[in-house]
């Protein structure tokens, strides 16, 4: 076994006190802290990264399987490197970016250019992960040359922001991606039903004057997925699930065997309709933020692992896009800075536990997208974030790395501070003017 | 006297029924009818409001709220800019945003506001020094029409407690039934719905009305009719097979009135479809109160103006 080069000391993992040991950009061992004796020495040697992590709380990196990272096309929106930057500090060592880019990401010359620029920006990570259009241009007429892009590097497919409307078409996509092993992430969304809502159909859009778009918009295409997934035994993957009618037609499905997963965002679990009372057009997202009976069995759905993961949805946009009237706006919010927070608060809160909040951000994504990340065993990447729960820190633009600054967060006081985050042993993160080194 | 008034004024801007109380709104309507004097004068003209500048900012096509807004500021000596859509540089590309900055810069000291956006006044009222009136935003809000209406009806009645209003047609799209909802309610009026249901809003059964969709059951008993225009892309939108058949099935006619109360009224916002919404009869009948509700328009926007720019007792006469 070889030598360790860096030791955390004294994290809590999972209501554990423990030394983490790492070697060669991988997790060597998780030790009780304090068992250390004379039949159980230190194996620390003289040059090694100490970091002492008494009241941390030690995490695995995060995985983010939904994030738009504007790049190519929409640079003064987010680039690679600001998207990754925001992502680094946020927690996340893998992104996967979608393709609606422009030009979309729908040939392997787009995922070349998306993965160089990562390696410029940030050849330490976090890591990118490409989605690749499920259709061309995400037009919705022919497939995506899906096997060009997985040998590209693309992890999954999907025709996020531009929903698949013949059913034909879809189960094609799905059929074809299986051969691959990658998975179809769907934004599910009928348009004729959603008929250009800007929030969510229902008593306040209707007193606000403000077009809604029903739960049903968004139901009945996860119904057409999860049938076809129970029919082919083809695995499709829900995004952004906002509703009760979809969590119960995936917890249906699931009860039957479908390869099904889904994932939440984490303002669809804190937040809901009512953040849309005053038309802030920040409060625009699609799908809708919901009522409270909705974010509750998105919740209860989180914890039962009805719904599997979460996910950002960062959709970072510029500031003067978003100051106009509701309509106007586009839709989204920007999430890698603040999803860490965001849902920590829901451990802090009692929402979620600390196994269900790994299980979302790290093992199913990673086990649904076929990701690398650590579960703390010997050989797993050396992935891992410090978080100190008793801090807060307050979202403001400048606090924001994102260029995005669209959130509802704005002047929201947050708790949990990221201290430090390493990558395959490498510190992205970590407090000025470095941890202490040697011993 | 007007002195005491507008110092007691406590709201900027006018958005919405909705941040009215009972006496507010009744304070509108008593201010109203004091200013009503002036415009049957031969000279129609008070200085209440000289010095100051109002600019009608009509981002959406308007004849009749732009013109009885200029005129309401004018009687009163106010001078009023207008900002067309045509003329305006939002058909240049410019956001929102920059033409209120721009606006403001030139410190008016009231802003009209037409938008054809929900929640559009409100994003002018938050940028703003100035006084902003919701001239109509979007499926919002149209507060002055409300209360002009209010106005009419109370010139009727004398008051509207207990009194029964329909509203009848296109209310999913309505800014003028979503304020009048509000403020009938306010002044203890019972409001009555009918439409089709592919024009009724989403959620209307938590508002504090009665839906109808037959409108021989809606009319039955009511004191008062408020036809609203239909606007005729809707049945483009597939929200209506014909322009006929809605006729048919929701045009206010003389058989529907036989059934409402003796001396029933007939409001119209305007502009009126003659024969979609309404029978060209009834329009013109002698219960119909269709002209005197723009005549009371002018008033109402008086008082608006008088009370939103002397709040504080600022300049007040």
């Amino acid at each position: 076994m070889s030598a360790p080069d860096c030791i955390v000391r004294a994290a809590r993992l999972n209501g554990r006190v423990v030394d983490l040991y790492v070697a060669d950009g991988k997790v060597l061992e998780v030790r009780e802290t304090g068992g250390i004796s004379a039949t159980n020495p230190d194996p620390a040697p003289a040059a090694c990264t100490e970091i002492d992590a008494t009241g941390l709380v030690l995490l695995p990196s995060l995985v983010d399987a939904h994030a738009h990272l504007r790049e190519p096309g929409h640079e003064y929106k987010e680039t690679i490197a600001s998207g990754l930057d925001a992502a680094a500090h946020g927690g996340f060592g893998t992104v996967m970016a979608m393709a609606n880019t422009a030009p979309v990401n729908d040939e392997a010359a787009i995922t070349d250019f998306m993965l160089a620029q990562a390696r410029r920006a940030a050849p330490h990570g976090p890591r990118l992960r490409p989605i690749g259009a499920l259709t061309k241009g995400l037009q919705g007429r022919e497939l995506a040359p899906m096997a060009e892009l997985a040998r590209a590097g693309c992890v999954a497919f999907s025709n996020d922001g531009a929903p698949v409307t013949d059913s034909g078409l879809f189960r094609r996509a799905l059929e074809y991606s299986s051969d691959l092993g990658l998975r179809v992430i769907d934004h599910c969304e009928d348009p004729g039903l959603a008929d250009g809502g800007v929030m969510h159909e229902g008593a306040l859009s209707g007193r606000l004057g403000l077009k809604g778009q029903p739960s049903t918009a968004e139901a009945v295409q996860v119904a057409r997925d999860v049938l076809l997934s129970l029919q082919l035994r083809i695995p499709v993957h829900v995004a952004h699930v906002s509703c009760r009618e979809s969590v119960e037609l995936i917890a249906w499905a699931k009860q039957r065997g479908a390869p099904v997963t889904a994932e939440v965002t984490p303002h669809h679990l804190v937040f809901d309709e009512t953040a849309m009372r005053d038309y802030d057009a920040d409060a625009k997202v699609n799908p809708p933020l919901r009522t409270a009976d909705d974010r509750e069995a998105l919740r209860q759905a989180l914890r039962d692992g009805t719904i599997d993961m979460l996910a950002t949805d960062h959709a970072p946009h510029a500031a003067h896009e978003k100051e106009v009237p509701v309509d106007e706006a586009p839709f989204g919010v920007s999430g890698l800075d603040t999803a860490l927070s965001l849902t920590w608060s829901l451990v802090a809160d009692g929402v979620l536990d600390e196994a269900a909040f790994v299980r979302a951000w790290v093992s199913a994504p990673g086990a649904a997208f076929s990701l690398a990340v650590n579960a703390f065993k010997p050989g797993d990447p050396a992935d891992f974030l410090l978080l100190d729960p008793a801090a807060t820190w307050t979202v403001t633009p400048q606090a924001m790395r994102s260029k995005g600054k669209n959130t509802l967060c704005r002047g929201r006081t947050l708790p949990g501070v990221l201290r430090y985050h390493y990558l395959a042993g490498r510190p992205l993160v970590a407090p000025e003017p470095g941890p202490a080194r040697g011993r | 006297m007007e002195k005491t008034i507008g110092s007691k004024w406590r709201h900027k801007d006018l958005l919405d029924v909705s941040q009215l109380d009972r006496d507010e709104a009744l304070h509108i309507l008593d201010t109203a009818a004091r200013f009503q004097e002036i415009n049957t004068r031969p000279v129609k003209k008070v200085p209440t409001l000289k010095g100051k500048s109002v600019v009608l900012f009509f981002a959406e096509p308007s004849t009749r709220t732009k013109t009885s807004f200029d005129m309401a500021g004018k009687r009163l000596s106010a001078d009023t800019f207008s900002l067309a859509t045509s003329s305006s540089s939002l058909v240049k590309g410019e956001s929102l945003k920059d033409t209120v900055l721009t606006l403001q810069a030139m410190n008016p000291d009231a802003i009209v506001i037409r938008h054809s956006m929900s929640g559009a006044a409100r994003f002018v009222a938050d940028r703003v020094r100035c006084s902003v009136l919701n001239g109509g935003d979007g499926r919002h809000a149209h507060p002055t029409q409300a209360l002009l209406d209010a106005y009419t009806l109370r010139h009727e009645w004398g008051d509207l407690e207990g009194r029964t209003v329909l509203i009848l047609g296109d209310i999913a799209h309505s800014r003028v039934a979503r304020s009048n909802v509000l403020l009938l309610n306010l002044l203890g009026a019972r409001v009555r719905l009918c439409g089709p249901r592919t024009l009724l809003p989403a959620g209307v059964a938590t508002w504090p009305v009665e839906v109808f969709s037959r409108l021989k059951e809606a009319v039955r008993g009511v004191d008062a009719v408020m036809c609203l225009r239909l606007q005729l892309e809707r049945q483009h939108a597939g929200l209506l097979p014909s322009l006929r058949e809605y006729s048919d099935e929701y045009g206010l006619g003389a058989r529907h009135m036989e059934l409402a109360n003796p001396d029933a009224k007939i409001l119209h916002p305007g502009p009126v479809n003659r024969g979609v919404e309404i029978s060209s009869e009834l329009a013109d009948c002698a219960d119909s109160l269709i002209l005197d509700q723009v005549a009371s328009g002018v008033a109402v926007r008086m008082a608006a103006l008088f009370l939103l720019i002397t709040r504080k007792g600022e300049n007040a006469q």
